[in-house]
Protein backbone atom coordinates (compact mmCIF):
# COMPACT_ATOMS: atom_id res chain seq x y z
CA UNK A 1 0.00 0.00 0.00
CA UNK A 2 2.64 2.39 0.69
CA UNK A 3 4.61 1.40 -1.69
CA UNK A 4 2.07 2.19 -4.29
CA UNK A 5 1.20 5.62 -2.84
CA UNK A 6 5.07 6.32 -2.97
CA UNK A 7 4.60 5.87 -6.62
CA UNK A 8 1.47 7.18 -7.40
CA UNK A 9 2.82 10.48 -5.04
CA UNK A 10 5.91 10.66 -7.43
CA UNK A 11 3.90 10.34 -11.15
CA UNK A 12 1.81 13.02 -9.78
CA UNK A 13 4.96 15.05 -8.96
CA UNK A 14 6.98 14.70 -11.98
CA UNK A 15 3.33 15.01 -14.10
CA UNK A 16 2.92 18.19 -12.37
CA UNK A 17 6.50 19.62 -13.46
CA UNK A 18 5.65 18.47 -17.02
CA UNK A 19 2.75 20.69 -17.13
CA UNK A 20 4.06 23.88 -15.30
CA UNK A 21 7.69 24.05 -15.98
CA UNK A 22 7.27 23.87 -20.43
CA UNK A 23 4.77 26.82 -20.08
CA UNK A 24 7.30 28.73 -17.49
CA UNK A 25 9.74 28.71 -19.98
CA UNK A 26 7.71 29.78 -22.59
CA UNK A 27 6.37 32.32 -20.73
CA UNK A 28 10.01 33.29 -19.97
CA UNK A 29 10.95 33.35 -23.80
CA UNK A 30 7.52 35.88 -24.66
CA UNK A 31 8.83 38.00 -22.07
CA UNK A 32 12.86 37.77 -22.76
CA UNK A 33 12.36 37.89 -26.83
CA UNK A 34 10.24 41.07 -25.99
CA UNK A 35 12.77 42.39 -23.65
CA UNK A 36 15.92 41.85 -26.08
CA UNK A 37 13.79 43.24 -28.86
CA UNK A 38 12.71 46.51 -27.17
CA UNK A 39 9.30 45.32 -26.97
CA UNK A 40 7.20 44.58 -23.70
CA UNK A 41 5.56 41.49 -25.04
CA UNK A 42 2.04 40.38 -23.23
CA UNK A 43 0.80 42.95 -21.13
CA UNK A 44 -2.72 42.46 -20.15
CA UNK A 45 -3.48 38.93 -19.61
CA UNK A 46 -3.78 37.79 -15.79
CA UNK A 47 -2.49 41.88 -14.80
CA UNK A 48 0.73 41.67 -13.59
CA UNK A 49 3.48 41.82 -16.97
CA UNK A 50 0.73 39.56 -18.70
CA UNK A 51 1.62 36.27 -16.59
CA UNK A 52 -1.39 34.53 -17.87
CA UNK A 53 -0.51 34.59 -21.16
CA UNK A 54 0.43 30.93 -22.41
CA UNK A 55 -2.90 30.06 -19.87
CA UNK A 56 -5.17 32.20 -22.29
CA UNK A 57 -3.58 30.58 -25.17
CA UNK A 58 -4.12 27.49 -23.95
CA UNK A 59 -7.91 28.04 -23.81
CA UNK A 60 -7.83 29.51 -27.26
CA UNK A 61 -6.45 26.80 -28.85
CA UNK A 62 -8.77 24.42 -27.01
CA UNK A 63 -11.58 26.26 -28.20
CA UNK A 64 -10.43 25.74 -31.98
CA UNK A 65 -11.94 23.69 -34.37
CA UNK A 66 -9.66 19.89 -34.26
CA UNK A 67 -9.41 19.92 -38.52
CA UNK A 68 -7.92 16.62 -40.22
CA UNK A 69 -7.18 17.17 -43.62
CA UNK A 70 -9.40 15.47 -45.79
CA UNK A 71 -6.32 13.50 -48.15
CA UNK A 72 -4.92 12.46 -44.97
CA UNK A 73 -4.38 9.55 -43.23
CA UNK A 74 -6.43 10.07 -40.05
CA UNK A 75 -5.25 8.30 -37.39
CA UNK A 76 -1.53 8.50 -37.56
CA UNK A 77 -2.11 12.15 -38.26
CA UNK A 78 -4.38 12.07 -35.06
CA UNK A 79 -1.52 9.82 -33.40
CA UNK A 80 1.34 11.87 -34.14
CA UNK A 81 0.77 14.46 -31.34
CA UNK A 82 0.99 12.26 -28.50
CA UNK A 83 3.86 10.09 -29.57
CA UNK A 84 5.81 13.77 -29.94
CA UNK A 85 5.03 14.53 -26.49
CA UNK A 86 4.48 11.85 -24.44
CA UNK A 87 8.59 10.15 -24.18
CA UNK A 88 9.34 13.55 -22.69
CA UNK A 89 7.17 12.76 -20.16
CA UNK A 90 9.21 9.55 -19.81
CA UNK A 91 12.27 11.21 -19.73
CA UNK A 92 11.83 13.85 -16.68
CA UNK A 93 10.87 10.67 -14.79
CA UNK A 94 14.83 9.44 -14.83
CA UNK A 95 16.04 13.11 -14.13
CA UNK A 96 17.27 13.43 -10.95
CA UNK A 97 17.01 17.31 -8.92
CA UNK A 98 18.69 16.08 -5.46
CA UNK A 99 20.62 13.93 -3.78
CA UNK A 100 18.32 11.93 -2.04
CA UNK A 101 16.10 9.07 -2.59
CA UNK A 102 13.19 11.32 -2.97
CA UNK A 103 14.50 13.62 -5.39
CA UNK A 104 14.09 11.66 -9.17
CA UNK A 105 10.98 10.35 -10.62
CA UNK A 106 12.38 6.61 -10.91
CA UNK A 107 15.85 5.62 -10.33
CA UNK A 108 17.35 3.59 -13.96
CA UNK A 109 20.04 1.64 -14.14
CA UNK A 110 20.78 2.18 -17.50
CA UNK A 111 19.32 6.16 -17.05
CA UNK A 112 21.91 7.59 -19.47
CA UNK A 113 20.49 4.74 -22.49
CA UNK A 114 16.92 5.59 -21.45
CA UNK A 115 17.20 9.24 -21.48
CA UNK A 116 18.78 9.36 -24.70
CA UNK A 117 16.63 6.31 -26.46
CA UNK A 118 13.18 7.77 -25.29
CA UNK A 119 14.49 11.18 -26.37
CA UNK A 120 15.03 10.16 -30.27
CA UNK A 121 11.14 8.53 -30.39
CA UNK A 122 9.72 12.06 -29.92
CA UNK A 123 11.13 12.76 -33.74
CA UNK A 124 8.83 9.76 -34.86
CA UNK A 125 5.97 12.00 -34.12
CA UNK A 126 7.30 14.74 -36.10
CA UNK A 127 7.63 11.96 -38.68
CA UNK A 128 4.31 10.83 -38.60
CA UNK A 129 2.64 14.39 -38.49
CA UNK A 130 5.15 15.15 -41.84
CA UNK A 131 3.82 11.91 -43.96
CA UNK A 132 0.58 11.70 -42.81
CA UNK A 133 -0.71 15.07 -42.99
CA UNK A 134 -0.71 14.68 -46.94
CA UNK A 135 1.10 17.91 -47.96
CA UNK A 136 4.05 18.73 -49.72
CA UNK A 137 5.70 21.44 -47.10
CA UNK A 138 4.81 18.55 -44.21
CA UNK A 139 6.82 16.26 -45.89
CA UNK A 140 9.42 18.46 -46.55
CA UNK A 141 9.70 19.40 -42.96
CA UNK A 142 9.53 15.57 -41.77
CA UNK A 143 12.16 14.70 -44.09
CA UNK A 144 14.03 17.49 -42.67
CA UNK A 145 13.60 16.32 -39.42
CA UNK A 146 15.01 13.09 -39.79
CA UNK A 147 18.04 14.27 -41.99
CA UNK A 148 18.81 16.68 -38.36
CA UNK A 149 18.33 13.52 -35.99
CA UNK A 150 20.35 11.36 -37.95
CA UNK A 151 23.51 14.18 -38.03
CA UNK A 152 22.96 15.49 -34.30
CA UNK A 153 22.08 11.86 -32.02
CA UNK A 154 25.55 10.29 -32.54
CA UNK A 155 27.82 13.34 -31.42
CA UNK A 156 25.02 13.57 -28.58
CA UNK A 157 25.75 9.91 -27.84
CA UNK A 158 29.09 10.25 -27.93
CA UNK A 159 29.50 13.41 -25.34
CA UNK A 160 26.83 11.81 -23.26
CA UNK A 161 29.44 8.63 -23.78
CA UNK A 162 32.20 10.70 -22.51
CA UNK A 163 30.83 11.82 -19.23
CA UNK A 164 29.38 8.25 -18.30
CA UNK A 165 33.29 6.91 -19.17
CA UNK A 166 34.32 10.13 -16.33
CA UNK A 167 31.96 9.07 -13.94
CA UNK A 168 32.29 4.76 -14.85
CA UNK A 169 28.52 4.55 -14.56
CA UNK A 170 25.72 5.33 -16.73
CA UNK A 171 23.21 6.08 -13.93
CA UNK A 172 22.12 9.50 -13.78
CA UNK A 173 22.17 10.00 -9.84
CA UNK A 174 25.25 8.01 -10.29
CA UNK A 175 27.31 10.26 -12.15
CA UNK A 176 26.18 13.38 -10.61
CA UNK A 177 27.30 11.79 -7.15
CA UNK A 178 31.02 11.02 -8.93
CA UNK A 179 30.86 15.17 -9.86
CA UNK A 180 33.60 16.72 -8.98
CA UNK A 181 34.12 20.58 -9.84
CA UNK A 182 37.24 19.94 -12.00
CA UNK A 183 34.85 17.90 -14.36
CA UNK A 184 33.54 21.29 -15.73
CA UNK A 185 36.76 22.35 -17.88
CA UNK A 186 37.70 18.42 -18.19
CA UNK A 187 33.99 17.43 -20.14
CA UNK A 188 32.86 21.35 -21.12
CA UNK A 189 33.62 20.10 -24.80
CA UNK A 190 31.12 17.50 -24.35
CA UNK A 191 28.91 19.71 -22.65
CA UNK A 192 28.48 22.70 -25.34
CA UNK A 193 28.67 19.19 -28.14
CA UNK A 194 25.18 17.82 -26.24
CA UNK A 195 23.72 21.15 -25.66
CA UNK A 196 23.88 22.08 -29.03
CA UNK A 197 23.21 18.49 -30.71
CA UNK A 198 20.04 18.48 -28.07
CA UNK A 199 18.95 21.93 -29.44
CA UNK A 200 19.56 20.51 -33.15
CA UNK A 201 17.13 17.53 -32.05
CA UNK A 202 14.53 20.04 -30.51
CA UNK A 203 14.39 21.82 -33.62
CA UNK A 204 14.99 25.42 -31.72
CA UNK A 205 16.36 27.94 -33.84
CA UNK A 206 19.05 28.46 -35.21
CA UNK A 207 18.60 24.83 -36.18
CA UNK A 208 15.00 25.30 -36.81
CA UNK A 209 15.38 24.14 -40.50
CA UNK A 210 12.31 21.75 -40.26
CA UNK A 211 10.05 24.39 -39.75
CA UNK A 212 11.07 27.50 -41.61
CA UNK A 213 8.66 29.35 -41.87
CA UNK A 214 9.71 31.31 -44.76
CA UNK A 215 10.16 28.20 -46.71
CA UNK A 216 7.99 25.69 -45.67
CA UNK A 217 4.90 27.23 -43.57
CA UNK A 218 5.44 25.30 -40.55
CA UNK A 219 7.01 21.99 -41.64
CA UNK A 220 5.86 18.88 -40.25
CA UNK A 221 3.10 20.85 -38.22
CA UNK A 222 1.42 22.89 -40.59
CA UNK A 223 -1.93 21.11 -41.32
CA UNK A 224 -2.25 20.92 -37.39
CA UNK A 225 -5.00 23.11 -35.70
CA UNK A 226 -6.56 23.27 -31.63
CA UNK A 227 -5.49 21.24 -29.07
CA UNK A 228 -3.02 18.78 -31.18
CA UNK A 229 -1.18 21.88 -33.00
CA UNK A 230 -0.33 23.18 -29.16
CA UNK A 231 0.48 19.71 -27.84
CA UNK A 232 3.36 19.96 -30.60
CA UNK A 233 4.60 23.18 -29.41
CA UNK A 234 4.00 21.88 -25.72
CA UNK A 235 6.62 19.09 -26.99
CA UNK A 236 8.99 21.62 -28.25
CA UNK A 237 8.55 23.52 -24.61
CA UNK A 238 8.56 19.93 -22.80
CA UNK A 239 12.05 19.16 -24.40
CA UNK A 240 13.71 22.79 -23.18
CA UNK A 241 13.26 21.49 -19.83
CA UNK A 242 14.46 18.42 -20.61
CA UNK A 243 17.61 18.98 -22.96
CA UNK A 244 18.92 21.66 -20.22
CA UNK A 245 17.59 19.84 -16.91
CA UNK A 246 19.73 17.00 -18.96
CA UNK A 247 23.03 19.30 -19.59
CA UNK A 248 22.36 20.19 -15.92
CA UNK A 249 22.48 16.65 -14.56
CA UNK A 250 25.28 15.67 -16.90
CA UNK A 251 27.65 18.25 -17.59
CA UNK A 252 27.20 20.77 -14.54
CA UNK A 253 26.99 19.06 -11.65
CA UNK A 254 23.16 18.96 -11.08
CA UNK A 255 22.68 19.81 -7.11
CA UNK A 256 26.36 20.65 -6.19
CA UNK A 257 26.78 23.78 -5.62
CA UNK A 258 29.43 26.48 -3.51
CA UNK A 259 27.32 26.23 -0.95
CA UNK A 260 23.93 24.57 0.50
CA UNK A 261 24.65 21.36 -1.14
CA UNK A 262 23.17 19.62 1.44
CA UNK A 263 19.45 20.45 1.62
CA UNK A 264 19.44 22.85 -1.09
CA UNK A 265 20.88 20.95 -4.00
CA UNK A 266 17.69 21.03 -5.98
CA UNK A 267 17.28 24.56 -5.61
CA UNK A 268 21.08 24.53 -7.76
CA UNK A 269 19.61 22.14 -10.27
CA UNK A 270 16.57 24.07 -10.91
CA UNK A 271 18.41 27.08 -11.25
CA UNK A 272 21.22 25.64 -13.82
CA UNK A 273 18.15 24.24 -15.43
CA UNK A 274 16.72 27.69 -15.98
CA UNK A 275 19.68 29.45 -16.28
CA UNK A 276 20.60 26.84 -19.53
CA UNK A 277 16.84 27.59 -20.64
CA UNK A 278 17.47 31.34 -20.39
CA UNK A 279 20.58 30.50 -22.99
CA UNK A 280 18.04 28.64 -25.41
CA UNK A 281 15.96 31.36 -25.67
CA UNK A 282 18.63 33.95 -25.95
CA UNK A 283 20.14 31.91 -28.96
CA UNK A 284 16.72 32.41 -31.03
CA UNK A 285 16.81 36.02 -30.84
CA UNK A 286 20.50 36.10 -31.50
CA UNK A 287 21.23 33.65 -34.57
CA UNK A 288 19.85 33.63 -37.98
CA UNK A 289 18.59 30.04 -39.05
CA UNK A 290 21.42 27.65 -40.13
CA UNK A 291 20.62 26.31 -43.71
CA UNK A 292 20.09 22.62 -44.32
CA UNK A 293 24.24 21.74 -45.68
CA UNK A 294 25.39 24.46 -43.14
CA UNK A 295 23.35 21.97 -40.83
CA UNK A 296 24.75 18.78 -41.74
CA UNK A 297 28.09 20.17 -41.97
CA UNK A 298 28.19 21.90 -38.63
CA UNK A 299 27.30 18.26 -37.43
CA UNK A 300 29.51 15.80 -39.06
CA UNK A 301 32.64 17.68 -39.97
CA UNK A 302 32.73 19.93 -36.19
CA UNK A 303 30.63 18.28 -33.56
CA UNK A 304 31.55 14.45 -34.27
CA UNK A 305 35.18 14.98 -34.60
CA UNK A 306 35.13 17.29 -31.66
CA UNK A 307 32.98 14.94 -29.26
CA UNK A 308 35.29 12.07 -30.47
CA UNK A 309 38.55 14.12 -29.37
CA UNK A 310 36.42 14.71 -26.02
CA UNK A 311 36.14 11.23 -25.36
CA UNK A 312 39.63 10.65 -26.01
CA UNK A 313 40.62 13.28 -23.55
CA UNK A 314 38.43 11.39 -21.15
CA UNK A 315 39.69 8.28 -21.40
CA UNK A 316 43.82 9.98 -21.29
CA UNK A 317 42.74 11.67 -17.82
CA UNK A 318 41.19 8.33 -16.93
CA UNK A 319 43.91 6.51 -17.53
CA UNK A 320 46.51 8.75 -15.60
CA UNK A 321 44.30 9.70 -12.59
CA UNK A 322 43.90 6.00 -11.76
CA UNK B 1 18.32 -29.37 -13.58
CA UNK B 2 15.44 -31.11 -12.99
CA UNK B 3 15.64 -29.43 -10.04
CA UNK B 4 14.93 -25.94 -11.27
CA UNK B 5 12.11 -27.74 -13.22
CA UNK B 6 10.48 -29.24 -10.39
CA UNK B 7 10.89 -25.29 -8.89
CA UNK B 8 9.64 -23.53 -11.27
CA UNK B 9 6.15 -25.38 -12.54
CA UNK B 10 4.63 -24.17 -15.89
CA UNK B 11 1.34 -24.54 -14.53
CA UNK B 12 1.36 -22.10 -11.64
CA UNK B 13 2.92 -19.35 -14.05
CA UNK B 14 3.81 -15.85 -12.27
CA UNK B 15 2.14 -12.14 -13.14
CA UNK B 16 5.76 -11.52 -14.96
CA UNK B 17 5.55 -14.92 -17.16
CA UNK B 18 1.63 -13.86 -18.04
CA UNK B 19 2.68 -10.30 -19.13
CA UNK B 20 5.88 -11.87 -21.02
CA UNK B 21 3.57 -13.97 -23.09
CA UNK B 22 0.94 -10.55 -23.49
CA UNK B 23 3.17 -8.62 -24.80
CA UNK B 24 5.19 -11.35 -26.93
CA UNK B 25 1.65 -12.03 -28.48
CA UNK B 26 1.49 -8.21 -29.36
CA UNK B 27 4.40 -8.11 -30.99
CA UNK B 28 4.48 -11.08 -32.85
CA UNK B 29 0.43 -9.49 -34.15
CA UNK B 30 2.65 -6.51 -35.28
CA UNK B 31 5.40 -8.25 -37.02
CA UNK B 32 2.57 -10.01 -38.94
CA UNK B 33 0.76 -6.76 -39.67
CA UNK B 34 4.05 -5.24 -40.62
CA UNK B 35 4.57 -7.84 -43.14
CA UNK B 36 1.34 -8.24 -44.73
CA UNK B 37 -0.17 -4.42 -44.90
CA UNK B 38 -0.23 -2.94 -47.86
CA UNK B 39 0.29 0.69 -46.49
CA UNK B 40 4.57 1.08 -46.72
CA UNK B 41 4.78 4.04 -44.13
CA UNK B 42 2.53 2.22 -41.90
CA UNK B 43 4.38 -1.31 -42.66
CA UNK B 44 7.40 0.98 -40.76
CA UNK B 45 5.17 2.13 -37.79
CA UNK B 46 3.93 -1.37 -36.92
CA UNK B 47 7.46 -2.06 -36.96
CA UNK B 48 8.23 0.07 -34.31
CA UNK B 49 5.69 -1.55 -31.94
CA UNK B 50 7.04 -4.81 -32.70
CA UNK B 51 10.55 -3.69 -32.01
CA UNK B 52 9.20 -1.72 -29.11
CA UNK B 53 7.80 -5.22 -28.02
CA UNK B 54 11.06 -6.47 -28.30
CA UNK B 55 12.26 -4.06 -25.52
CA UNK B 56 9.40 -4.58 -23.48
CA UNK B 57 10.87 -8.68 -23.67
CA UNK B 58 14.44 -7.90 -22.61
CA UNK B 59 12.83 -5.57 -19.66
CA UNK B 60 10.44 -8.05 -18.51
CA UNK B 61 13.92 -10.42 -18.68
CA UNK B 62 15.39 -8.01 -15.95
CA UNK B 63 18.13 -7.02 -19.56
CA UNK B 64 17.38 -2.89 -18.91
CA UNK B 65 20.56 -2.48 -20.50
CA UNK B 66 19.92 -4.42 -24.07
CA UNK B 67 16.68 -3.01 -23.59
CA UNK B 68 17.23 0.63 -23.51
CA UNK B 69 20.07 0.08 -26.74
CA UNK B 70 17.15 -1.57 -28.24
CA UNK B 71 15.12 1.17 -28.35
CA UNK B 72 18.01 3.65 -29.16
CA UNK B 73 19.45 1.67 -32.19
CA UNK B 74 16.25 0.20 -34.05
CA UNK B 75 13.74 2.11 -32.94
CA UNK B 76 15.10 6.15 -32.96
CA UNK B 77 17.63 5.24 -35.60
CA UNK B 78 16.84 2.56 -37.86
CA UNK B 79 12.93 3.24 -37.99
CA UNK B 80 13.65 6.45 -38.26
CA UNK B 81 16.38 5.89 -41.52
CA UNK B 82 13.90 3.64 -42.75
CA UNK B 83 11.14 6.36 -42.74
CA UNK B 84 13.91 8.95 -44.27
CA UNK B 85 14.25 6.35 -46.89
CA UNK B 86 10.52 5.74 -47.78
CA UNK B 87 9.74 9.79 -47.82
CA UNK B 88 12.77 10.08 -50.18
CA UNK B 89 11.37 7.69 -52.33
CA UNK B 90 7.82 6.96 -52.68
CA UNK B 91 5.23 7.07 -49.12
CA UNK B 92 1.75 7.59 -51.21
CA UNK B 93 -0.99 7.98 -48.29
CA UNK B 94 -3.03 4.65 -48.70
CA UNK B 95 -2.62 1.08 -50.45
CA UNK B 96 -0.20 -0.26 -53.03
CA UNK B 97 -1.53 -2.56 -54.47
CA UNK B 98 1.92 -2.92 -56.48
CA UNK B 99 3.61 -3.23 -53.37
CA UNK B 100 3.94 -7.32 -53.51
CA UNK B 101 6.72 -9.39 -54.57
CA UNK B 102 4.42 -12.96 -55.24
CA UNK B 103 6.83 -14.51 -53.17
CA UNK B 104 4.24 -14.80 -50.10
CA UNK B 105 4.72 -18.65 -49.81
CA UNK B 106 8.46 -18.28 -50.07
CA UNK B 107 9.04 -16.01 -47.74
CA UNK B 108 6.47 -17.56 -45.16
CA UNK B 109 8.40 -20.72 -45.70
CA UNK B 110 11.76 -19.01 -45.05
CA UNK B 111 10.12 -17.77 -41.93
CA UNK B 112 8.98 -20.54 -40.59
CA UNK B 113 11.82 -22.64 -41.06
CA UNK B 114 13.77 -19.88 -39.32
CA UNK B 115 11.45 -19.40 -36.20
CA UNK B 116 11.72 -23.18 -36.05
CA UNK B 117 15.43 -23.35 -36.22
CA UNK B 118 15.67 -20.38 -33.41
CA UNK B 119 12.91 -21.48 -30.95
CA UNK B 120 14.63 -24.95 -31.52
CA UNK B 121 17.92 -23.82 -30.51
CA UNK B 122 17.21 -21.30 -27.65
CA UNK B 123 14.60 -24.00 -25.82
CA UNK B 124 17.30 -26.37 -26.09
CA UNK B 125 19.68 -23.91 -24.85
CA UNK B 126 17.78 -22.16 -22.23
CA UNK B 127 15.60 -24.86 -21.20
CA UNK B 128 16.29 -25.03 -17.88
CA UNK B 129 18.01 -21.95 -16.99
CA UNK B 130 16.09 -19.62 -14.79
CA UNK B 131 16.60 -15.85 -13.94
CA UNK B 132 16.80 -15.41 -10.08
CA UNK B 133 14.79 -11.82 -9.51
CA UNK B 134 15.61 -11.68 -5.86
CA UNK B 135 19.68 -11.48 -6.18
CA UNK B 136 21.66 -8.90 -7.98
CA UNK B 137 19.90 -8.82 -11.50
CA UNK B 138 21.81 -10.12 -14.24
CA UNK B 139 20.97 -7.75 -16.94
CA UNK B 140 22.42 -4.93 -15.54
CA UNK B 141 25.28 -2.59 -17.13
CA UNK B 142 27.93 -3.53 -15.01
CA UNK B 143 27.22 -7.48 -16.13
CA UNK B 144 26.54 -7.09 -19.47
CA UNK B 145 29.67 -4.96 -19.34
CA UNK B 146 32.33 -7.50 -18.02
CA UNK B 147 30.39 -10.26 -19.67
CA UNK B 148 31.19 -8.72 -22.80
CA UNK B 149 34.44 -7.19 -22.50
CA UNK B 150 36.08 -9.91 -20.46
CA UNK B 151 34.53 -13.37 -21.92
CA UNK B 152 33.23 -12.04 -25.42
CA UNK B 153 35.80 -8.78 -26.67
CA UNK B 154 37.21 -10.80 -29.62
CA UNK B 155 33.62 -11.80 -31.47
CA UNK B 156 32.98 -7.69 -30.13
CA UNK B 157 36.25 -6.55 -31.57
CA UNK B 158 35.62 -8.73 -35.10
CA UNK B 159 32.00 -6.98 -35.65
CA UNK B 160 33.46 -3.45 -34.73
CA UNK B 161 36.10 -4.22 -37.60
CA UNK B 162 33.31 -5.58 -39.99
CA UNK B 163 30.59 -2.70 -39.29
CA UNK B 164 33.89 -0.23 -39.50
CA UNK B 165 34.68 -2.05 -43.20
CA UNK B 166 30.73 -1.47 -44.16
CA UNK B 167 30.75 2.14 -42.94
CA UNK B 168 33.92 2.72 -45.68
CA UNK B 169 32.54 0.67 -48.58
CA UNK B 170 29.33 2.64 -48.11
CA UNK B 171 31.24 5.72 -48.09
CA UNK B 172 33.38 4.97 -50.96
CA UNK B 173 30.18 3.43 -53.44
CA UNK B 174 28.34 6.92 -52.49
CA UNK B 175 31.61 8.73 -53.49
CA UNK B 176 31.91 7.00 -56.71
CA UNK B 177 27.67 7.22 -57.77
CA UNK B 178 28.01 10.76 -57.39
CA UNK B 179 30.29 11.25 -60.44
CA UNK B 180 33.55 10.05 -61.56
CA UNK B 181 36.11 12.36 -59.23
CA UNK B 182 39.24 13.98 -61.14
CA UNK B 183 42.11 11.53 -60.53
CA UNK B 184 43.59 13.85 -57.83
CA UNK B 185 40.70 13.82 -55.76
CA UNK B 186 40.48 10.29 -55.14
CA UNK B 187 42.61 9.52 -52.77
CA UNK B 188 41.42 12.50 -50.58
CA UNK B 189 37.53 11.08 -50.86
CA UNK B 190 39.42 7.61 -49.64
CA UNK B 191 40.92 9.30 -46.33
CA UNK B 192 37.99 11.26 -45.66
CA UNK B 193 35.85 8.14 -45.42
CA UNK B 194 38.19 6.74 -43.00
CA UNK B 195 38.73 9.05 -41.27
CA UNK B 196 34.30 9.00 -40.83
CA UNK B 197 34.76 5.19 -40.52
CA UNK B 198 36.82 5.61 -37.41
CA UNK B 199 33.47 6.36 -35.65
Amino acid sequence: MNDALDVVLRLLVVFGVFLTFPLIVGQTEHKVMAHMQGRLGPMYAGGFHGWAQLIADGVKFAQKEDVVPAGADRRVFQLAPAVALLPYLLVLLAIPIGPGEGAVGQVLDAGVFFVLAVMGVGVLGSLMAGWASANKFSLLGGLRTAAQLLAYELPMLLAAASVAMAAGTVSLPGIVHAFHWWWLPWQIVGAIVFFVAGLAELQRPPFDMPVADSEIIFGAYTEYTGLRFALFLLAEYAGIVVLCGLTTVLFLGGWHGPWGADGLGWLWTLLKTAVLAFVVIWLRVTYPRLREDQLQKLSWTLLVPLSLAQIALTGIVKVVIR
Amino acid sequence: MSLAAAQHGFLSPTGVEIAFLLVGLVTLGAALVTVTTRQLVHAALWLVVALGGLAVEYLLLTAEFIAWVQVLIYVGSVVVLLLFGLMLTRAPIGRSPDADSGNRWAALAVAAAAAAALVWVVVDAFRTTWIDLDGPAAGTTRVTGQSLFQNWVLPFEALSVLLLAALVGAIVLSRKAAADPPPGAAPAARTSGEKEGAR
